[in-house]
């Protein structure tokens, strides 16, 4: 069992509140992402579940008991930190036998645990190793393995791959969401990284300087942002925005339209417009084009063997379907 | 260095310094080996006849060399001990938030800044004397019979007073490597469901380990020396109860003006401090490599 429920959860250092009161509801089994820039307060939130910073006001519920001022040992959360945070001199079978050992289990019972992890982890060979000698995904591993061993009844994860390189954290990210499917525990897992959360997620909940702009599926999200921010935030490329006179066409102060969801035409369409610098992908191309009248240049994605060139000429037209609108205050209309 | 020619170069550059070094430290050390070898009393200008082993063999066997060797071993143990332990625990308490950290850590540091022969002084007159010190005045206020510091347990006094000096030392290096412990690993510990002890214990402690070991190997060093504080305060005695290596040979060489005896010690505790210095090296080189 594995379910969390935050109630007016504040955080103040200080003087400065860095969470303002907050609810969240993160059910059994659930597989929640806390994305938001860096400084948003998504790791506080995830200390204060954990219990390893005290909360200003509120109340932390977990499986329907309070868990407010209960130490983190005996929440029975596991943590896996950015760092890592191995013990240095302990061997990798030390390192994922220390809860056990800590909760007294006897020395037969250690070995069972860490050896099925070990499995589990594909660790078996490098369990007399110390973490010195493990590469970035190996200690990545062995974290993961400190943490399944104790069979919290939820994980949480502090961006545990922004010290990996891009394949690995591509690998990773599936063996996360793999371990995820087959234990059916409750993780919370912070990033700063949308394609992570949209990747790993069953819900998303986007924070943003302490406060939370939107909670959803990956789709919702991606479908419905409730604001520009959530639009701006999630997606890869960038949403673009367009103010003043066009958006006005549309009864709105800005309008949103996914990189995805422009035509790109040599013939006509509704915005003219210059080819700027574009990106080969292989698969697709990303082009930045510069349209008569607008103030920034526009991200449009096409197909990867179009034969566009910088300056050239193109018109763009929008999916009127896809189109998003907001009004002044950066709410979806 | 990359070039052969350049390498070459180098060595030409820093040899005058290197000779003069080697010139520095060699000259007294082969003098003193000379000495020990010769009968060699300032007392008795009977020539300086060649006598082999024989001051080794009369240094040895001189029952104040075997009080000695044992003083110099309670004197180095007990000082380690108390700075280590000591150290341990006030760098705890260091690397606390605290009102006036600064200041606080800068005073911790002071001892160390005092000149033995002062600091000394300052504990023989002023706090353990009998009459006039602090600790007596105390025990007489309070009714108590005073303790002649230097009179009753005089190698325990010396080993406090020493431990005073150089506990900022242990203090410091220990405090420095206990900072540089990631905080990650003791909240991770501390939701693995460690308690305070499991984390001094299996955490901080091994962290700890290697500037524990880099602070004894440091001290013992500098600790096989120890002399103004005997001086100052004992003269070595009473009887030869603090009678440490270096104020045996002081006073075979400077009381009895034996030179050959004397050089004999010295060489006893040149021995004796190489064989500590090696390991230091190997730790230091060690620690320099990973």
């Amino acid at each position: 069992m594995g379910q969390i429920t935050l109630n007016k959860v504040r955080k103040c250092f200080g003087e400065v509140e860095v969470i303002p009161p907050l609810d969240l509801e993160i059910n059994d089994g659930e597989f929640v992402v806390f994305v938001g820039p860096s400084g948003c307060g998504k790791s506080t939130l995830l200390r204060l579940i954990a219990g390893l910073e005290d909360v200003s006001d509120g109340e932390i519920r977990i499986d329907g008991a309070e868990a407010t001022d209960v130490p983190p040992a005996k929440r029975g959360l596991a943590m896996v930190f950015q760092s890592y945070a191995l013990y240095p001199h302990m061997s990798v079978r030390k390192n994922i036998a220390f809860p056990l050992r800590m909760a007294g289990l006897d020395k037969a019972a250690q070995d069972k645990k860490v050896e099925e992890a070990a499995r589990v982890l594909n660790l078996t060979d490098y369990l007399e190793r110390k973490p010195g000698q493990l590469s970035g995904g190996q200690r990545q591993r062995v974290a993961i393995g400190r943490a399944i061993v104790r069979e919290p009844a939820a994980f949480l994860f502090d961006e545990p791959l922004s010290n990996l390189d891009a394949a690995l954290r591509v690998g990773m990210r599936l063996e996360i969401s793999e371990l995820h499917k087959r234990l059916a525990t409750t993780m919370i897992y912070v990033t700063h990284d949308q394609v992570e959360a949209m990747t790993m997620a069953d819900k998303i909940v986007v924070l943003r300087a302490g406060n939370i702009e939107q909670v959803g599926s990956p789709l919702e999200l991606y479908r419905n942002p409730r604001n520009l921010f959530v639009a701006g935030f999630i997606g890869s490329p960038k949403m673009n925005f367009v103010n003043g006179q066009e958006a006005a066409k549309h009864d709105a102060h800005t309008i949103g339209i996914r990189p995805e969801h422009t035509q790109v035409s040599t013939e006509g369409g509704d915005w003219p417009g210059v080819v700027g610098v574009s990106e080969h992908l292989g698969s697709d191309t990303f082009f930045h084009v510069t349209c008569e009248g607008f103030a920034d240049p526009l991200t449009v994605r096409a197909g990867g063997e179009v034969d566009l060139h910088y300056g050239d000429k193109v018109f763009l037209t929008p999916d009127a379907a896809h189109l998003h609108r907001f009004d002044k205050e950066g709410l979806r209309l | 260095m990359a070039t052969k020619a350049s390498r070459t170069a180098a060595r030409m550059m820093i040899s005058p310094s290197v000779i003069l070094l080697l010139g520095w430290m060699i000259i007294p050390l082969s003098m003193t080996i000379y000495f020990s070898f010769l009968r060699y009393n300032l007392i008795t200008p009977t020539g300086n006849p060649f006598v082999g082993w024989e001051n080794y063999y009369w240094f040895v066997t001189d029952p104040s060399f075997k009080a000695a060797m044992i003083n110099t071993l309670l004197l180095v143990g007990g000082i380690l001990l108390i700075t280590v332990i000591g150290g341990i625990l006030l760098s705890l308490l260091l690397d606390r938030p605290m009102f006036g950290q600064g200041v606080i850590r800068i005073m911790v540091i002071a001892p160390f800044f005092v000149m033995p022969t002062v600091s000394a002084l300052v504990w023989k007159n002023m706090f353990m004397n009998p009459v006039n010190g602090i600790f007596g005045q105390m025990a007489t206020g309070m009714g108590f019979e005073p303790v002649d510091f230097f009179g009753q347990i005089p190698l325990l006094s010396i080993i406090f007073i020493a431990s005073w000096q150089w506990l900022p030392f242990a203090t410091l290096i220990l405090f420095t490597a206990m900072q540089s412990l990631d905080q990650e690993q003791l909240e991770a510990a501390e939701m693995d469901g460690a308690s305070w002890s499991s984390r001094f214990w299996f955490i901080i402690l091994p962290h700890l380990a290697r500037a524990i070991t880099v602070v004894i190997l440091i001290e013992t060093i500098f600790l096989l020396s120890v002399f103004a504080e005997i001086l100052v305060t004992t003269n070595g005695g009473p009887g030869t109860a603090t009678t440490n290596l270096t104020y045996l040979i002081y006073v075979s060489s400077l009381l009895q003006f034996d030179v050959g005896m004397g050089s004999a010690g010295g060489v006893i505790a040149i021995i004796l401090a190489n064989i500590v210095a090696i390991f230091l090296m190997r730790m230091i080189g060690k620690n320099l490599d990973a």
